[in-house]
């Protein structure tokens, strides 16, 4: 379903954020990607996406060459993208967000379904501007949302978690579960989060812009764990932790 | 009603017939059309152009339009209406002005409005500005309003000019009583050449007067806005100005929100920001499958909803 192939990505002065990936997502899965903070996740993600163009290499999605395709072109071709710190639009109400999100204007109660999979009294938002007033943790429940109300072929999320408390996250997890089966083709998550890994298919493991590990769960996780208890973990927020 | 004049009205005061109620239709300096209800009574004035709209006290729930069409070019048109709202009343007034220029010489409208919002009494005042027409010749709306706001009393006005006016000139005064509240909104897009200026004067005169001034635009192309908006509180009170502006291309804004307390007790703050469109919210946008331009529309659609 997705190839990427030799996939470099270079800024000047910083040298190679993705160094020569290549690697293969079949259709249909769950893939979590993971791996130290500037190991280049977010910007593998935003490649995919289109938001950055690659240095070289190319990308093929359901055997169509996307690398040079814009991103609107690769959304209409069934990709979407959650950001890590989704914008705010000033007199955009949530409505309207997750309306263009679908394509076409959500009756109320297909609004307030996606607001409550993402743990938000749906009646309450509805009306309610996608801006400043809302708290980082609401936006980013908003942007999942997002994602809910369309039907992708793939979809990639960016660290979800990141500003979401703990006791949401659980019912969050859920969602992510429902929803890679319901509305999601495949799903692909940079995610430090251990209780996403568990639910995922695949991870692949990335670090100093290359691929570290990749295969199923089963085969991962445990060496991920082992590399752990070597690993000093940061006493701060998840956040500094990438896995907890 | 010829279709010019149709199109017009359905763009300044989402009128598609005759509205209910009471209403006066204004075309190129002349009444194409008036009623006058039991408790809204329109008549015109003796001395110079213009209507009194008179509300009787306690009207409830009933509405004026009040439109003007301008779509003669080199018109000049002044016009003095004046507005009083009885105690207890709860209205809503559409007003607003269209010009269509087909000419080479310029269209122009002033209105000048004063508004008396007697003790309690509730108003809702809409009004838009648009122009257009292929003549090279401007259209210019110049409008000038005036409110005294008795004690109680409650007034929303949301002043629009999305499209076509090629220079503006806004002169906003309000004052104040005890207890009185005024908000204010303000919805402005220039594009090309156009000018917009925009003074308010907000004066809170009495103890526990509230206002909020929004002020919301966009400035495309070569087009320059000034808005300068002034909140005065003389007495216990609370004002809130926000000015928020996006530009684009090679336009020019000024935002200069203005306040001043002259008791201890007044409460006023000011926010103004200019920026463009964050390069973030385009991104988000074409993830939707939505092209640079279309993500464009739609914030700024939505910036100005």
């Amino acid at each position: 379903m997705l190839k990427l192939q030799n996939l470099t990505f270079e800024i000047e002065g910083k040298g190679k954020i993705i160094d020569d990936i290549s690697f293969e997502m079949p259709s249909g899965k769950f893939l979590v990607i993971t791996g130290p903070n500037g190991g280049g996740k977010s910007t593998l993600a935003r490649l995919i996406m289109g938001i950055e163009r690659p240095t070289s290499g190319r990308i093929i999605f359901n055997d169509v060459d996307i690398t040079e395709k814009s991103i609107s072109e690769r959304a209409k071709m069934g990709i979407g993208f959650g950001f890590q710190q989704p914008p705010r639009f000033k007199g955009m109400t949530v409505r309207r967000l997750l309306s263009l999100a679908e394509g076409k204007e959500l009756t109320e109660d297909r609004c307030c379904n996606y607001l409550t999979q993402v743990g938000l009294c749906s009646k309450d938002y509805l009306n309610r501007e996608a801006d400043f007033s809302l708290s980082g943790g609401e936006m980013k429940r908003i942007e999942i949302a997002t994602l809910m109300a369309r039907e992708l072929k793939l979809a990639i999320y960016d660290e979800p978690e990141a500003g979401i408390d703990l006791w949401s996250f659980k019912t969050l997890v859920e969602s992510f579960k429902t929803m890679s089966k319901s509305r999601h083709e495949s799903v692909m998550i940079i995610s430090h989060q251990e209780r996403i890994m568990q639910i995922a298919d695949d991870v692949l493991m990335l670090a100093n812009g290359r691929i570290r590990a990749y295969g199923t769960r089963e085969e991962i996780l445990p060496t991920l764990m082992g590399e752990l208890e070597n690993c000093e973990l940061s006493p701060e927020g998840s956040d500094n932790k990438w896995i907890s | 009603m010829d279709q010019l004049t149709k199109t017009i009205l359905e763009q300044v005061a989402d009128l598609h017939d005759i509205p209910q109620g009471a209403y006066n239709i204004r075309q190129d300096g002349q009444s194409a059309g008036r009623r006058s209800t039991e408790n809204i009574i329109i008549q015109p004035k003796k001395d110079k152009p213009g209507i009194d709209i008179l509300i009787k006290p306690n009207t409830k729930n009933e509405s004026v339009h009040i439109p003007v069409v301008v779509t003669q070019s080199g018109l000049t048109d002044l016009v003095y209406n004046h507005f009083e709202v009885g105690e207890n009343a709860d209205v809503l007034i559409v007003a607003g002005c269209g010009v269509h220029n087909d000419g080479s010489k310029a269209s122009r409208h002033d209105g000048i409005h004063t508004f008396h919002i007697g003790k309690n009494a509730k108003l809702r005042y809409v009004e838009k500005h648009y122009g257009q027409g292929e003549g090279s010749g401007e259209r210019i709306l110049n409008p000038t309003t005036v409110i005294e706001m008795e004690e109680g009393a409650y007034c929303e006005m949301e002043m629009v000019q999305i499209k076509g006016v090629d220079s503006t000139k806004r002169e906003t005064s309000a004052k104040l009583k005890a207890g009185a509240k005024l908000i204010m909104i303000e919805k402005l897009m220039t594009h090309g050449r156009q000018e917009a200026v925009s003074n308010m004067d907000i004066e809170l005169n009495g103890p526990d007067s509230v206002t909020q001034i929004i002020s919301r635009s966009v400035a495309k192309e070569d087009s320059i806005q000034i808005f300068h908006p002034k909140a005065i509180g003389n007495e216990r009170c609370r004002a809130h100005v926000q000015c928020d502006s996006i530009i684009m291309d090679r336009a020019k804004i000024s935002s200069i929100p203005e306040i001043a307390a002259n008791h201890p007790e007044a409460e006023i703050v000011h926010e103004a920001a200019i920026g463009r469109i964050n390069n973030d919210q385009l991104l988000k946008l074409q993830t939707f499958g939505l092209t640079a331009e279309e993500a464009e529309s739609v914030i700024v659609e939505g910036f100005l909803s």
